[in-house]
């Protein structure tokens, strides 16, 4: 392996005592085309920020382990250094500025200038820009990845695909780019779009440029490249000839963990169940979670999990639901239709939310335990609250011996009732936060990543009262959860969501292959088969 | 090139009339109050012209001043007032020392300038410091400033600073100046016209040359271009031509023909709007750009943010000094506790009302909202007298005018913004 371009040893990187990385090896050779695969969290980004210099990695310590390019050692402290060591880079969030031009945009602090006058005595920045060849810089490069679209015109009104190809623009006119890493580049593509991107690649790739890829589809992992490199919780799971390996194979390999297997008898009734809310054709406008078309029928008394990877999609479907962002579609409840983005009236069809931004949603950081727990059935049912006609107070004492009441059902670890929410340990804010969900009585229970966060033990807590609640209440929840374990130990079905779309839906007992090959959008079912 | 000019086009047609009267909204409201305060006010064409032309060449470079913070991102650069602080300190020492003429000019800049610099570069860093909130910050640092100022000389004047005796700018007890200090009654006494009396030449005669150069300039720079100069492109400077010399022939309009402008007040004001589109064409202007446009792109790509909005507070503030220094020799008395209090909020109400916003300005809206602007404040007190009885009303009207542009212009940014956002947010 001495004629490896860049070569990444021993790489290993902590966060606080939390270890990210454990000791990671990567290599990549020029004119390769190579895959890099992972969980969220499996280690990916942190390892591709090491590489570029971030600064999160030097702010927190640095990292220990060894970069090789071309065989020397070096250190890259900084993303400018990661430019000098000629690494290129295509963000998964687009760097450009929309009304700036093509050509701006490619050039953006590398235009080309020429002196004037004034520059020759006032220094280096008064020097004209030399739009002409700069123009024909980017219709080189433009030329280069086969697009035809002007170099003159805006960025703001291009298709994202074609965003994306002026980002891979950018990064090939800088001379002597030898390392391009995508980013995840084809999650916001169309499937031609995606298609001409894995053919472009290719083709630099046959220019001896050496590609990292990044991405979470099987199949264009097939498709394209020659290596992959498999992590898992921050350890090198498998290095493998992309021809030596099958699909089911890197989908079993990304996911497998074992899964401790203690899970909750099957509910009875299996045959004669009611659908309690139906999701048709929902779209939600939440960034960087974009829903796209889900069908989805939730049966009462169940435990729906959905899962699926950071920014497919799962986590908007519960704020959709609530109208928390821009929703389109339909959502019949209850046999009736729900009313689209209006968070009160879900709430006053008993219909509670968890966020999965427990601080910022969930929670009155600066009010008291007993206010965060009682704060919505005090809006939304006027519970806790004495009319004297003219005007409404709080009931002070009802809500203290509520809030005294769930402190002790669920084990909130805190001083008081009167405690500020903001002080409790995550594990606890989220116990409060279920709190205020039941306190609302409600029929059924959206709740999103309710152990994101907190540590095992309190991890357990959570799950248990979620169980426990649907058991003894029979209170109809939808857990969404990134950790595919948690879901498979508490559900009774589990819908993968992948690209905004359910992708299928699974027993919890079913193969870690089936949930790999979901999650990457693969459906195994030809019915469901949407391309 | 020849390409280059397509994708404008396209954005041309793509707008609607609707969309065009929407976007120019403050402008036209503003030119429907001028036409109808000059009908009500009644006063004589030639006084307002006259008017007119002396207050274009007094605001003008004080409002041009505004714009490189805009482009840059740091919005409307309450700060000016800063900058003209360092221009009266330069004035008053001049004035101190009894330097007259272009001398004295080019002494007060030679003071000034330094100053203004070194505030410049104090207020960008504060403005570094509290992103987002510029507009306020610029504010309360004018009024912050104007404590120190009032400090050097009102206190520290006669008793810290030795003055000579019997100065009539300080204050009978010797300590502290006057609250109005004379630059003069006339040419070639004091400051007065220092700059504007240089040379006086016909405004027509001036205007005439000026579009005929135009012309010219339009046609050479389209040739070397390799294209045809498209006769419509030249109609308004034709139409210029034609009035002008109407005016000047055609007896009638005498009293209006005899006007008189400063030209070498007018040239630094064209200076200053050449510098302004040039500076866009080098590398630091479009690193304004790009910082204006987003920040976080921007340093991503390796400029320096926060070094180059400093920059872009500090040339505002030294053109707001030399601005102030220009306003001040054509009206011949400073207000030493006043003048440099109105200059942030007249000039940015004038660039407002100039069709400008929080993040869009260029030298024309500028220009536009002096002459808008300025029409408006000069026919106000009459037109408040011919419909109220009375021209305190019309004072009123002023100031309602100033504030309101300010706060309307603000309210429909911070309006365009979410409607953006919101068209946004439900097209996916």
């Amino acid at each position: 392996m001495d004629n490896c371009l860049l070569q990444m040893k021993n790489i290993e990187k902590d966060y606080g005592g939390h270890k990210v990385l454990k000791g990671v090896d990567l290599s990549l050779k020029a004119g390769e085309i190579h895959c890099l695969l992972g969980e969220n969290g499996a280690g990916k980004s942190t390892l591709m920020n090491i590489l570029f210099g971030m600064e999160v990695i030097h702010s927190t310590g640095g990292y220990s382990g060894e970069i090789l390019i071309d065989g020397k050692p070096v250190k890259i402290t900084s993303p400018k250094e990661a430019m000098k060591a000629n690494i290129g880079m295509v963000h998964q969030e687009f760097m450009l500025i929309p009304s700036f031009t093509i050509t701006e945009n490619i050039k953006l602090n590398r235009e080309v200038t020429k002196h004037n006058p004034v520059s020759k005595v006032l220094g280096e920045r008064l020097k004209t820009i030399d739009t002409k060849t700069m123009n024909a810089d980017a219709r080189r490069a433009l030329d280069k990845l086969e697009i035809n679209i002007e170099e003159y015109a805006e960025v703001a009104g291009l298709p994202v695909g074609h965003m994306q190809f002026v980002e891979i623009a950018r990064e090939i006119d800088k001379t002597g780019l030898e390392i391009l890493v995508f980013d995840e580049p084809t999650a916001v593509l169309t499937e031609s779009e995606a298609d001409n991107l894995l053919a472009t690649m290719k083709k630099l790739a046959a220019e001896g440029i050496a590609i990292l890829f990044i991405t979470h589809r099987l199949d264009e992992v097939m498709e394209v490249s020659d290596e992959v490199t498999i992590l898992r919780d921050g350890e090198l799971v498998a290095c493998k000839k992309t021809s030596d390996t099958s699909v089911e194979e890197i989908a079993e390999l990304m996911v497998g963990r074992k899964v401790e297997l203690n899970q909750k008898e099957k509910s009875s009734s299996e045959g004669d169940r009611k659908v309690l809310m139906d999701l048709k054709n929902l779209h939600v406008n939440m960034p960087g979670e974009l829903v796209k078309g889900i069908d989805l029928s939730i049966y009462e008394g169940e435990i729906l999990g959905i899962g699926g990877l950071a920014g497919q999609g799962k986590i908007g479907i519960a704020n959709g639901v609530m109208g928390m962002y821009p929703t389109t579609g339909e959502i019949s409840y209850n046999g009736e239709t729900a009313p689209l983005n209006d968070t009160l009236e879900m709430l006053k069809k008993d219909v509670a939310f968890v966020s999965e931004d427990r601080r910022g949603v969930g929670l009155i950081l600066d009010e008291s335990i007993a206010l965060n727990t009682v704060f919505t059935a005090l809006k939304v049912k006027e519970k806790f609250i004495r009319n004297f006609k003219l005007f409404k107070m709080q009931d002070g004492k009802a809500i203290t011996s509520h809030a005294e009441k769930m402190i002790k059902d669920f084990d909130i670890r805190c001083t008081g009732p009167f405690q500020n929410a903001g002080r409790l340990s995550g594990g606890n804010q989220q116990k409060v936060c279920i709190a205020r969900a039941l306190t609302q009585e409600p029929r059924i229970l959206f709740i999103s990543e309710p152990t994101r966060g907190i540590d095992i033990g309190a991890k357990k807590l959570v799950l248990d009262v979620l169980v426990r609640l649907n058991k003894e209440l029979g209170m109809t929840i939808v857990i969404t959860s990134s950790e595919l374990a948690e879901l498979r130990t508490i559900s009774d079905r589990i819908a993968i969501v992948a690209e905004g779309k359910v992708a299928g839906i699974l027993p919890p007992d079913a193969s870690d292959a089936k949930y790999g090959l979901l999650m990457s959008g693969i459906s195994d079912d030809p019915g469901k088969e949407e391309k | 090139m020849e390409n280059k000019i397509k994708p404008q086009l396209r954005l041309q047609e793509k707008k609607d009339i609707k969309e065009i009267l929407r976007q120019n909204i403050v402008v036209i409201i503003f030119t429907v109050l001028t036409v109808i305060g000059v009908i009500l006010s009644d006063l004589p064409f030639h006084f307002m012209v006259r008017e007119l032309v002396s207050r274009i060449g007094r605001n003008s470079f004080l409002v041009l001043s505004l714009i490189i913070p805009i482009l840059a991102g740091v919005g409307l650069n309450f700060g000016i007032v800063v900058g003209a602080m360092a221009g009266q300190l330069g004035l008053i020492m001049v004035t101190y020392w009894g330097i007259t003429g272009i001398p004295g000019i080019l002494l007060t800049v030679l003071i000034a300038t330094p100053v203004a610099v070194v505030l410049g570069w104090q207020t960008g860093v504060l403005f570094n410091k509290t992103k987002g909130q510029e507009m306020i910050a610029g504010l309360i640092v004018g009024y912050f400033a104007n404590g120190l100022y009032q400090f050097v000389f009102l206190f520290l004047v006669g008793t810290l600073i030795p003055m000579k005796p019997g100065t009539p700018m300080v204050k009978p007890d010797g300590i502290g100046l006057r609250n109005t200090i004379s630059l003069g009654s006339k040419h070639g006494e004091g400051m007065k016209y220092a700059l504007d009396y240089v040379l006086q030449v016909n405004v027509w005669q001036l205007l005439i040359a000026a579009a005929l150069a135009l012309i010219a300039f339009k046609i050479i720079r389209n040739r070397k271009r390799g294209f045809k100069t498209p006769v419509a492109s030249l109609i308004p400077n034709m139409i210029l031509v034609v009035v002008s010399l109407v005016i000047l022939l055609v007896p009638t309009f005498r009293m209006l023909a005899n006007i008189k402008a400063p030209v070498v007040t007018w040239l630094l004001i064209v200076g200053l709007c050449l510098f302004n589109i040039l500076i866009m064409k080098t590398k630091l202007g479009q690193d304004f750009k790009a910082i204006g446009r987003s920040q976080h792109i921007a340093s991503v790509a390796g400029i320096n943010v926060d070094q180059t909005r400093i920059i872009a507070v500090i040339l505002s503030t030294v053109f707001a000094s030399w601005g102030q220094i220009i306003f001040l020799q054509n009206i011949g008395t400073m207000n030493t506790y006043g003048s440099h209090m109105q200059v942030g909020m007249f000039s940015i109400a004038a660039i407002l009302i100039g069709g400008a916003s929080v993040t869009k300005a260029n030298i024309w809206q500028a220009l536009v909202g002096v002459i808008l602007f300025h029409s408006v404040f000069i026919v106000s007190p009459t037109a408040g007298k011919v419909l109220f009885g009375d021209a305190q009303i019309g004072e009123f009207f002023r100031s309602f005018v100033v504030y309101g542009v300010i706060g309307v212009s603000l309210g429909l940014h911070a309006w365009k913004a979410a409607t953006a956002k919101k068209k946004e947010e439900t097209e996916e």
